[in-house]
């Protein structure tokens, strides 16, 4: 019996606590929903990154010429024997394949000093973005922007030549403007854009 | 009556026999020519009267008709590595390029139905339009400053879909070298042999009612167990009652057997999956392919639109092409395949040109036993070519199956460079050779009029 009284005891302090936590939420302002857009591109910028430089380190370096040399990146992989994709075309697999399931965000890389012509900046805001990133290292670059009919939240982050192998090929590309990169310097920039 | 009223009977009356027309047209009529908004393009004509195939929904339009589009197309662009995928244009930073021109949408630059402003390849747009997106090409390219943005893909040195024998790095790899190689380097196709090399393996076991089936058939039966004895599916053991008594859609067969005197396709489709694929993908198949909404009676060159430059003879034009065209049952000669079966229908210059060409006389010397098969040249050789299908395992040969896509070469051209050209040529020679009609048209009976300077241009840039 005085079991069973305990048990009704606990349970209508259980549904009193619920009533005061309902009362509260519904008698304080609206939270604001969803989060900051610099943190969403922050945050797949930090996922970006975090597989490119693997990428770049894991398996490039350590599987190809300069490690075990059973893999060939090549800038035209599929016609070579074991040959794998660059970093920048590994990166830009994922940016086409992100593009094939959703259209919620994109991201591209981008350069003021591009192999593929097409990958030099375009619109205003990657010009202003892909500059600043050089002038300001260590920074990011947020704006607005409307392409076609849609507004978008543009970011734009530094990509940094993170390994030699990097500043060679570019260096060394019949088809580079720039021919002076270094191990640190931003080559390029991921620009990652979200419709508002 | 007076006479406004007999007018409004009459209308009615006309409405009601042109409604019940189109939808007697729509629902049930066999002959749906009625509907057709314009002529098809070559590439669609086959099937332009099974509307369904591509308008599979009367609403949304556009994915509709984009979705037909990649449900027969997605996959061979894929395996060319398309230079122009959808997923390359739908990053926003390109939207003002999608504005001049949908990239994103096949019908952009291939429109249906529109025949008198149809190009080659099915091309419904100026063939300039490479000028939207690269007009600055001359400020990177010195040596493009000056050319016209129509000559981009009509030069011999771009396609918009498939540049994997054209892109620069490939042209200087292939570069030099002299314009016939030594040869007998062709590849001959292997891959179904491999069923009859596992030792102890047989296609079906057969009970002992199926043998006595079989050996009562083989025994009534004298001149196409002739054939089949001479034919690669005797040194299979592919048997009588193996296509015969066939219960397609199971591997068993039936029990108890029933004979079937003219076995269907899907028994070849059952062991030959890749041919048929193949073959059901090109003009020679297509009405027959599951991707379509419909079935519908094999192709006869009779249907063959008027304005195709492909010429047929008159006595096959009334002939279905199915496997067995080709391929005549029993004794499945692939040399008759190869050459006759092609030779039989098609009666264009190119065709005719073939008996007294280089490639019809290397052909001629196999026949004669004075030269090897890898070093002959057929019909099948350039239009039917063998692909790889993998590497040969333990020492074994490649693995190489033959493409019944007949197509799948030809749009353009320049496909042909790395499946059969570079066999025996190099690439300069076969760039200037396919570019040269009235070469094409001797079958090759000379040397190129014309030099395409792309490998000269690449070289200078190394």
């Amino acid at each position: 019996m005085k079991k069973q009284a305990l048990t009704i005891v606990a349970l209508a302090s259980l549904v009193a606590v619920a009533a005061c936590n309902e009362k509260e939420t519904t008698s304080a302002p609206a939270a604001p929903t969803g989060i900051k857009p610099s943190l969403f591109t922050d945050s797949l910028f930090a996922v970006m990154n975090a597989d490119r430089a693997n990428y770049t380190k894991l398996i490039v370096q350590r599987l190809g010429p300069n490690g075990a040399n059973v893999i060939k990146p090549d800038e035209y992989w599929k016609d070579i024997e074991n040959g794998a994709l660059l970093p920048a075309q590994m990166f830009r697999a994922g940016s086409e394949a992100v593009a094939e399931v959703t259209d919620e965000f994109t991201y591209s890389l981008q350069s003021l000093w591009p192999i593929g012509k097409q990958n030099g900046p375009k619109t205003e805001l990657e010009k202003t973005g892909l500059q600043y990133i050089v002038d300001n290292p260590g920074k990011n670059y947020y704006g607005e922007e409307k392409l076609g009919d849609v507004t978008y939240y543009t970011a734009v982050y530094a990509d940094v030549a993170v390994s030699q192998a990097c500043v060679t090929c570019h260096n060394e590309h019949k088809d580079t403007p720039k021919t002076d990169f270094k191990i640190g310097d931003v080559m390029g920039g991921v620009v990652i854009r979200v419709p508002l | 009556m007076n006479v406004k009223k007999s007018l409004w009977l009459i209308w009615l009356l006309f409405s009601i026999v042109v409604a019940s027309f189109y939808l007697y047209t729509i629902f049930a009529a066999e002959d749906k020519t009625a509907l057709l908004i314009g002529e098809t393009t070559h590439g669609h004509h086959q099937i332009e009267l099974s509307c369904i195939s591509c308008h599979t929904d009367a609403f949304g339009a556009g994915p509709v008709l984009q979705d037909a589009c990649t449900n027969c197309h997605q996959e061979e662009l894929d395996a060319v590595d398309d230079s122009h995928p959808k997923k390359k244009f739908t990053n926003p930073r390109n939207a003002d390029l999608l504005k001049k021109i949908d990239a994103t949408k096949c019908v952009a630059c291939h429109t249906e139905h529109k025949k008198d402003i149809t190009n080659p390849m099915g091309l419904t747009v100026p063939q300039d339009v490479c000028v939207h997106c690269h007009i600055e090409v001359g400020e990177n390219r010195p040596s493009h400053k000056d050319l016209g943005f129509e000559t981009c893909a009509t030069a011999g040195c771009h396609n918009y879909h498939d540049n994997k024998s054209l892109y620069e790095d490939f042209l200087v790899k292939h570069s030099g070298g002299v314009w016939l190689n030594e040869m007998g380097k062709i590849p001959l196709a292997n891959a179904a042999s491999t069923f009859a090399k596992k030792p102890g393996k047989t296609l079906v076991q057969m009970s002992q009612s199926m043998r006595e089936l079989n050996s009562s058939m083989v025994a009534a039966n004298p001149a196409p167990h002739g054939d089949w004895l001479a034919s690669a599916h005797a040194k299979a053991e592919v048997n009588c009652v193996d296509c015969h008594t066939k219960e397609v859609g199971n591997a068993a067969v039936s029990v108890p057997a029933q004979w079937q005197e003219k076995p269907s396709m899907e028994v070849c489709q059952s062991c030959h999956t890749a041919e048929f694929k193949g073959f059901t993908e090109g003009k020679h198949g297509m009405r027959l392919s599951p991707k379509l909404a419909e079935k519908l009676a094999p192709m006869t060159p009779g249907q063959i639109q008027p304005s195709s430059h492909l010429a047929f003879a008159s006595e096959s034009k009334h002939k279905e092409l199915t496997c067995n065209s080709c391929h005549s049952a029993h004794s499945y000669d692939t040399q008759t395949a190869a050459v006759d079966s092609c030779v039989g229908c098609h009666a264009d210059q190119h065709t005719a040109s073939f008996a007294d060409s280089p490639h019809g006389s290397l052909w001629q010397k196999f026949q004669q036993g004075e030269l090897a098969e890898a070093a002959a040249v057929t019909c099948a050789t350039c239009h039917l070519p063998k692909v790889k299908v993998r590497k040969g395992r333990d020492g074994e040969p490649d693995v190489y199956r033959v493409e019944h896509n007949q197509n799948l070469n030809l749009r353009p051209n320049e496909k042909m460079l790395r499946s059969v050209c570079l066999a025996c040529h190099n690439l300069e020679f076969s760039i200037d050779a396919l570019a040269d009609s009235e070469l094409i048209k001797k079958n090759f009976a000379g040397k190129p009029s014309k030099h395409i300077e792309s490998i000269d241009w690449a070289m200078k840039r190394q």
